[in-house]
């Protein structure tokens, strides 16, 4: 196990979040895919800080992790907005600002 | 206990041996890797959320073992309890039977991403493999000196200050953003309980609607009620679980079983 491998374990991490951003219909697992890819940077701060042996990392992958939690906030509000408009959520039923 | 042994532990992240280390390492890498892999292969939400759960576990595992006792407490705190309930209540509110749809709605999409995604992972691995990060600094002492915690926090109130003020105006924005969101406008007034005595008048209904439940047979709820001559009334079954019935057991409220 070189120290290496944490950085390559949030490669896929992170790869598998960006696919199933493209691929999923369901904006809450969308969501949810996101977050994986938000985990796989923080994993990534995580092993440079300990890499370097100083702190900033873990002090930055905090800081992701509120943004994180505000982010959430926010989009499953906007979420439940557009399944009661709606009475979907998939986002390929909300098009109204395509056309 | 020995102050110097827990001084050490911390330090490591563990206290385990380097066999064991390894041996944890690449469990979480490939219980990790797998449950990401299965978020986006499941059809349901709530298996989803499920797998992601393991995966920040899994996560928090891992910081653990890199010496950040800190964050792997937040991961399990915050992420694994607040953020993914969050997401299990919305997936109650926007309902549990929510699959998501497995057709293509542009061609070859999938085939698309899976393309991009093996390019974007070969280009992330060569600049990995060809960064030059010098010798791991071994962290034990520069890291966690005088305990985890109070570096981070160190840091936090010194170097990043300005940031971390920023934050909580980032926070209070994201409450106000969600509560405008949630919030409805009320454009007709609310009807008064004369209202609602009229318009049960001029429903016809003017008794309660029939309970469900055959109760010399049957009294379960997904059973529809008799009407006194002896006919099916399908409205006695509450809509959420005649939906989730039908989805489930086709055959379990069909008329003719009833009659019999």
């Amino acid at each position: 196990m070189r120290p290496l491998d944490y950085i390559i374990l949030a490669v896929v991490l992170f790869v598998i979040g960006a696919v199933g951003v493209l691929v999923r219909r369901n904006a809450i697992i969308i969501f949810m895919c996101v977050e994986l890819m938000l985990n796989a940077c923080n994993l990534a701060f995580v092993a440079f800080s300990s890499m370097h042996g100083n702190l900033n990392g873990q002090v930055i992958a905090f800081f992701v992790m509120v943004v994180a939690a505000a982010e959430v906030v926010v989009g499953l509000a906007i979420l439940m907005a557009i399944f009661r408009a709606r009475r979907s959520a998939s986002v390929d039923d909300a098009n109204l600002l395509k056309y | 206990m020995n102050h110097g042994f827990l001084q050490q532990s911390l330090a490591d992240g563990t206290n385990a041996d380097a066999i064991t280390r390894e041996t944890i390492f690449w469990i979480l890498f490939i219980l990790s890797s797998f449950a990401a892999l299965g978020m986006i292969m499941v059809r349901r939400a709530v298996h989803c959320a499920l797998l992601l759960a393991v995966v920040m576990l899994s996560l928090a595992t891992l910081y653990a073992m890199q010496g950040a006792p800190f964050l792997a407490f937040v991961q399990i705190i915050v992420y694994t309890g607040a953020v993914l309930m969050l997401f299990l209540f919305v997936l109650m509110l926007i309902g549990i039977s929510s699959a998501d749809s497995i057709t293509e709605t542009i061609k070859g999409q999938r085939l698309w991403a899976g393309l991009v995604a093996i390019g974007f992972f070969i280009l992330m691995a060569l600049g990995i493999g060809h960064a030059a990060l010098g010798p791991p600094v071994h962290q034990t002492d520069a890291l966690n000196g005088s305990g985890n915690l109070t570096g981070i926090a160190q840091l936090i109130f010194t170097t990043y200050v300005f940031p971390f003020e920023v934050t909580s105006a980032l926070l209070i924005t994201a409450a106000m953003g969600a509560m405008v969101l949630a919030h409805r406008e009320r454009t007709a007034p609310r009807p008064t309980q004369r209202d609602l005595a009229a318009r049960r008048l001029a429903s016809g209904h003017v008794a309660p609607e029939p309970p469900p439940g055959v109760y010399a047979l049957h009294d379960a709820v997904d059973r529809p009620a008799l009407l006194p001559d002896g006919s099916v009334a399908p409205e006695s079954v509450s809509k959420a679980i005649s939906q989730r019935v039908v989805e489930e057991k086709p055959q379990l409220v069909s008329n003719k079983e009833v009659e019999q």
